[in-house]
């Protein structure tokens, strides 16, 4: 079967097979009292395909740095380019197409919007894409399918287990075909089965050609990545391929 | 903005996310209420305008009154203080050498005048005057009678108009027309009643108990030559100035005193005391228009206030539609057309609401109602409807900015960050 959505696709220039490439990005928040610098010169780059897995103590600048990578958040200093387009430059508008056309984002916390059903929370980022509506649904539908989760297009997120919560959130990342998939602790909140449910997605996902990026508390998921990378301090301090 | 986008819009603005229907109920409440004070207001302001206006008409449209009087300064060899005195054959040289006035008449009155019928007999005043004055002092005969007419004048007829105030307490219920009446004793033949007028604004007397009879018929009941005022019309108001300075000429060559004199003529110029009336009309209106700008003021504080209220609540929301590539206006546009689907809601709900307290209104008898009759009948018309669409429009979309800014303003980061 050749699913059209998971095929690799190739969205204009992907910047030569590199998905992620950043040089020397910084983050300080500043509060007003004091500043914190959360990252201090993060150099990284990601190629198509790859799956990796980002892992380091509590505080140490993975979420700062995901969001930083799905454009959530900008960069205090730096360059970041995503599949080939300077991103650290761009202003909230664009950033927010950005969002829309090249970042498929899942959170440890799910964040669907409570009030619609599964289906028009895959739809979502698809109305925003400007995707027809009769090859939205039809798109929508067959995510959920993609995810063992066809019974429940009805359901609104409050009527789902976590496990299914989450994989509709990863329905809705992978809606718009996104160039790479962030995961934020996405198994935070959830049992050992269920979590284990969503790292065979992923697993699947990236055999299917999807460049993932995770960040993990768990040492068995960071596993199923081919690559890990550990962050003390909002620094790189070790970045290893598995097997 | 693509017809995409438009849909994307209006996708957001019906979609459950963000609609809130409990506080709405409230806040469409007040700016119904706001809608019904202002449209009301507006409606009484006009009503009291037309009423006013029509008063005003009462009297005659674009006339002058003209009283002769005293000179204050000596004028080609006749002395100041020369009594000014109008003639009747001084209306027929008027009317020839003033063309600019459609209508010129004459005007006397005598008072302590007897009137009897039957066995009532009661003093009155008896005015005389040009059979064209029915038109131009607006003296409209009721149903199944006349005014003077040009023969009446001619044959120096004994005939009546009456006002109607004063044929009720000589008659009664009695239809007087046709009736005889003694003027002092002599017999009149009464051919008119006037029809009940609204009139502001009257000298020697109101109109309806003004007694009329032609101005030849009482040069010779009375015996005088003497006109008391005369009366002139314009057909276009604007030419009314320029005509009183040729009159002020042409009067001045006749009767021999200085144009410039403002002491020899007393003119009453209804054309320009309108013109106040109608100015204070227009400042009442505005004012009236103010407080229910203001009254509808809160009533858009109400809404600014929900909706940040909705804001502050779908937070989350708003940043989740943020991070899967919401633009900002795609976020702030659902929000104002939500502010502004409320107010004209709440302003359709005004609407409804004044409408039917104007007819109710209106199904009130104004008969001896004097405080309905001096309001006059509130009444709703286009511009008012035009106005308080556009104040509702405007409070609408100002009342849904500031929130949606700050709707805006949210980070997607900040606030989905997982705590
Ligand atoms: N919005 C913010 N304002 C101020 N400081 C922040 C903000 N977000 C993060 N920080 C600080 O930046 C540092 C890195 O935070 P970050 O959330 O990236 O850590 P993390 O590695 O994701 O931790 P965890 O494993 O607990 O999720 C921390 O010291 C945190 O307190
Ligand atoms: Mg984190």
């Amino acid at each position: 079967m050749n699913i059209p959505f998971f095929r690799k696709k190739n969205n204009g220039g992907d910047g030569n097979g590199i998905a992620i490439s950043m040089d020397n990005i910084t983050k300080v928040y500043d509060t007003g009292k004091i500043k914190v610098d959360a990252l201090k010169g993060i150099d990284l780059s990601v190629k198509n395909g790859e799956f990796v897995a980002i892992v380091g103590p509590s505080g140490s600048g993975k979420s700062t740095l995901m969001n930083i990578i799905g454009c959530l958040d900008k960069s205090t200093d730096g360059k970041y380019e995503l599949s080939g387009e300077l991103v650290s430059g761009f202003d909230k508008e664009r950033l927010a197409d950005i969002r829309n056309r090249k970042i498929g984002f899942v959170f440890q916390n799910f964040n669907l919007l409570p009030q619609i059903t599964a289906l028009d929370n895959i739809e979502m980022p698809m109305i925003f894409g400007r995707v027809p509506s009769s090859e939205r649904k039809q798109k929508a539908r067959e995510l959920l399918a993609k995810m063992g989760l066809s019974d429940k297009e009805a359901a609104k997120p409050t009527e789902l287990s976590g496990g299914q919560t989450q994989r509709v959130a990863i329905a809705r990342a992978l809606a718009m075909d996104p160039k790479v998939l962030l995961a934020d602790e996405p198994t935070g909140n959830l049992d050992s089965t269920s979590g284990s449910d969503i790292l065979s997605v992923f697993s699947e996902l990236n055999d299917q050609g999807s460049t993932i990026i995770v960040v993990t508390h768990d040492m068995a998921l960071a596993r199923r990545a081919n690559r890990i990378i550990e962050i003390r301090d909002g620094r790189i301090v070790s970045d290893q391929k598995t097997n | 903005m693509t017809r995409e986008e438009v849909k994307i819009i209006l996708t957001l603005f019906f979609s459950a996310a963000f609609l809130r229907k409990k506080r709405a109920v409230l806040t469409i409440a007040a700016i119904a209420w706001g809608t019904v004070a202002i449209l009301l207001l507006l409606a009484f302001g006009e009503g009291l305008q037309n009423r006013l206006l029509t008063a005003r008409k009462g009297m005659g449209e674009n006339i002058s009154v003209v009283w002769p009087g005293q000179t204050s300064e000596a004028y080609k060899g006749l002395k100041e203080g020369k009594q000014i005195i109008f003639r009747v054959d001084d209306i027929a040289f008027l009317r020839e050498r003033l063309p600019e006035f459609e209508g010129i008449v004459g005007e006397m009155t005598n008072w302590g005048t007897t009137l009897s019928y039957g066995k009532k007999t009661i003093t009155a005043f008896v005015t005389g005057a040009n059979w064209q004055y029915g038109d131009i002092r607006n003296q409209i005969p009721d149903k199944g009678g006349r005014f003077i007419n040009p023969q009446d004048e001619e044959e120096r007829k004994r005939v009546i108009f009456i006002g109607y105030e004063r044929a009720e307490e000589l008659f009664g219920k009695e239809d007087p027309v046709g009736k005889e009446v003694l003027l002092n004793g002599t017999p009149y033949t009464v051919i008119g009643i006037l029809k009940k007028k609204l009139q502001m604004g009257n000298y020697s007397g109101p109109d309806s108990y003004r007694s009329v009879i032609p101005l030849s018929t009482f040069v010779s009941q009375y015996g005088r030559q003497e006109l008391d005022n005369l009366v002139l019309k314009v057909g276009d108001p604007k030419t009314m100035e320029g005509g009183l300075v040729r009159l002020k000429q042409t009067l001045g060559g006749k009767c021999g005193f200085n144009p410039e004199d403002t002491k020899a003529l007393h003119i009453w110029d209804t054309v320009n005391s309108s013109k106040y009336m109608v100015n204070f009309t227009r400042g009442l209106n505005i004012f009236l228009g103010i407080i229910g700008v203001l009254t509808l003021l809160v009533g858009g504080t109400g809404i600014a206030n929900i909706m940040y209220a909705v804001v502050k609540e779908k937070t989350k929301e708003i940043g989740i539609l943020m991070a899967i590539g919401a633009r900002s206006r795609w976020i702030t546009l659902p929000f104002m057309l939500q502010s502004l689907f409320y107010t004209l809601l709440g302003g359709a709900f005004g609407l409804l609401i004044s409408s039917a307290i104007i007819f109710v209104i209106s199904l009130i008898p104004t008969e001896g109602n004097e405080a309905i009759e001096f309001l006059g009948k509130p009444t709703l018309s286009v511009p008012i409807g035009i106005f308080t669409a556009l104040v509702l429009g405007a409070i609408g979309l100002l009342a849904g900015h500031f929130p949606a800014k700050r709707a805006a303003q949210i980070e997607p980061a900040e606030t989905l960050r997982y705590e």
